[in-house]
């Protein structure tokens, strides 16, 4: 069989089944492939609540999120492709996908990447010791616990404090299994600062922060962890060395986007956007984890839609952008989303400030905008709404940040 | 005289998206009294301040058991807070609990959990097994 449609969406999480809703809604017609039995991605997993307030304005848990997505869905005209896994998209517009029935091919005019992120794993750390037993990344426990009804450990040591760490050191300690800690190598927490209370301290969960493992032990399974206190420069401090016997180290070590089976795009090390969610590849779209890693499925969703509408807009040649201005990281600015601004367009610009801030003052320079931002971290994603600016001389934006007194 | 002990905690406010880092000082006497409140940007945050420091609510969840269930487990959560000192008793109950499919979300799963006035219902439908 052979499919013919305007716009295909790779991936059926939270950013994909919104992009599947906007491309409808602007005249599209609409293929979604999802990979799994079901859509949602992530969502399904995370049981938790802290999802939609701002998309929905309800506080909702992962499922409830998607199901909402997902009867949104159902209202529209998009034909929905599960279980079917994408293996290649050429440059003509073709993609190739595979499902129980075999493989199959779609010609499309536009493309929305929507792929997600996947779990740096543990040897990506380089820990010197035996590769037992016992050691998984957080989502990899957090489906063992909440989709499958497994116990995956007795008890347990966690690396890494961001959200989805402290997330899952809750949800072992509530399962019963013993939480010893959470190690961090940063001097503060990875995570939300409501999470730090929700997940650890409302349990008295240790958090060790500038704190790193340094040797796993076990014969078969893990027995034990160890764990040093590092300086400034992440250098190990002598003597300050903490062993933990536990069957279980857990893992959440950062994510990183997901752009496969595309090899043609821009990267960085996920899709390179405009503020249209566009790529270095004009008919291919992306939104979501695959661009950067998002805190909140809402900020995901949102540009899902953004990277939909324009897709449909583009199929139905109706999106030219004439001018890309390029945004530059400046001062203390680690992550920044998009890259590229089609100045006809409105624009929120995503980031992260490399260190700590007490009062960050965020600026985009030529275009005077400044925000101030109170206890600025890197692990809380800031966002600024900017309206279009017609300057046809304007080349270049640089975004920075710096301390106010 | 008596000494009063005064406390010094910070509280992150999660009544709205705006979450407000507040620095409160009260005394922990036989009634909490609340000296200072600092950093709530509207009346709700001293409310929940009120509430953090005498009797914590959270919300709860978990996923139980599936009968019949196209998967295993079906995820659930309290429809409102319930005091943090009680978590724990309601996970026990949790784990012992089944419920049979098909189950929609929304289905309550628990009524009125331990006196609390709120309900354990569904977050995710799971079908009957084909
Ligand atoms: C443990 C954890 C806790 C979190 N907590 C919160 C929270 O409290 N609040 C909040 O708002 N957000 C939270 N998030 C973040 C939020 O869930 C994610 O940012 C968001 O859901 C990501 O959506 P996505 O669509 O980009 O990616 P995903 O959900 O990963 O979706 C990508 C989809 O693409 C499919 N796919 C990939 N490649 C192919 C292929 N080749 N062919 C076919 N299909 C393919 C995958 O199967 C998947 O379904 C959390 C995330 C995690 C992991
Ligand atoms: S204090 Fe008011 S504004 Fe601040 S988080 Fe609480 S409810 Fe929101």
């Amino acid at each position: 069989m052979k499919y013919e449609t305007d716009v295909v969406v790779l991936g059926g999480g939270g950013g994909g089944m919104a992009a599947a809703k906007a491309a409808d809604k602007n005249g599209a017609n609409v293929i979604l492939i999802e990979r799994e039995e079901e859509n949602g991605g992530v969502l399904n997993q995370c049981i938790h609540n802290g999802f939609g307030i701002h998309y929905y304005r309800k506080d909702l848990t992962g499922p409830e999120f998607k199901e909402t997505l997902q009867e949104e869905l159902e209202h529209t005209n998009v034909k929905v492709l599960n279980s079917a896994f994408v293996l290649d998209v050429n440059k003509d517009k073709q993609l190739t996908f595979v499902n129980h029935k075999g493989i199959h091919e779609i010609k499309t005019k536009a493309l929305v990447m929507a792929t997600g992120a996947r779990e740096r794993h543990f040897n990506s750390l380089a820990v010197p010791g035996d590769r037992v037993a016992g050691i998984f990344t957080a989502g990899v426990a957090q489906k063992y616990i909440n989709l499958q009804n497994l116990k995956p450990a007795n008890s347990a040591l966690i690396v890494g404090s961001g959200d989805i760490g402290l997330i899952m050191a809750r949800r072992l300690h509530l399962e019963g299994i013993e939480v010893k800690g959470v190690v961090e190598i940063l001097p503060y927490p990875g995570g939300l600062e409501r999470n730090v209370q929700q997940c650890l301290r409302d349990y008295n969960i240790p958090l060790y922060l500038s704190h790193t493992v340094t040797r796993v032990e076990g014969n078969k399974r893990l027995g034990k962890v160890y764990v040093s206190q590092v300086d400034e420069n992440r250098q190990i401090i002598p003597n300050t060395e903490k062993i933990f016997n536990v069957d279980s180290l857990v893992t959440s070590v950062g994510l990183i986007p997901l752009t496969d089976p595309i090899k043609f795009v821009e990267t960085a090390p996920g899709f390179i956007t405009s503020n249209t969610n566009q790529t270095s590849e004009d008919w291919i779209f992306a939104a979501g984890n695959c661009t950067v890693v998002f805190d909140l499925v809402d900020y995901v969703s949102r540009e899902g839609e953004k990277a939909g509408k324009y897709a449909a807009l583009y199929a139905q040649n109706q999106y030219f952008p004439e001018q890309k201005v390029k945004v530059i990281k400046g001062k203390n600015i680690n992550v920044l989303h998009p890259m590229y601004i089609d100045p006809n367009e409105r624009t929120k610009l995503y980031l992260r400030v490399s260190k700590t801030f007490k009062r960050a003052e965020v600026t985009v320079e030529p275009l005077g905008i400044k925000m101030v931002e109170e206890e600025a971290r890197p692990s809380e994603m800031i966002e600024i709404s900017m309206k279009p600016f017609k300057d046809k001389n304007l080349k270049e934006i640089e975004v920075s940040a710096r301390e106010l007194g | 005289m008596n000494s009063v002990e005064y406390k010094k905690k910070k509280v992150v406010c999660t009544t709205c998206p705006l979450g407000c880092k507040i620095n409160v000082i009260y005394a922990d006497a036989d009634e909490i009294e609340i000296v200072e409140v600092k950093g709530n940007r509207c009346k709700r945050g001293l409310e929940f301040v009120k509430q953090e420091i005498t009797d914590p609510l959270r919300v709860v969840v978990t996923s139980v058991k599936v009968e019949d269930g196209e998967i295993p487990m079906a995820s659930v959560r309290s429809d409102k807070p319930v005091p943090l000192r009680l978590i724990n008793d309601i996970m026990k109950i949790l784990k012992e609990t089944k419920v049979k499919a098909p189950i929609k979300r929304g289905d309550v799963v628990i009524q009125n959990i331990l006196g609390t006035g709120s309900d354990i219902i569904a977050t995710r439908s799971v079908n009957r097994k084909k």
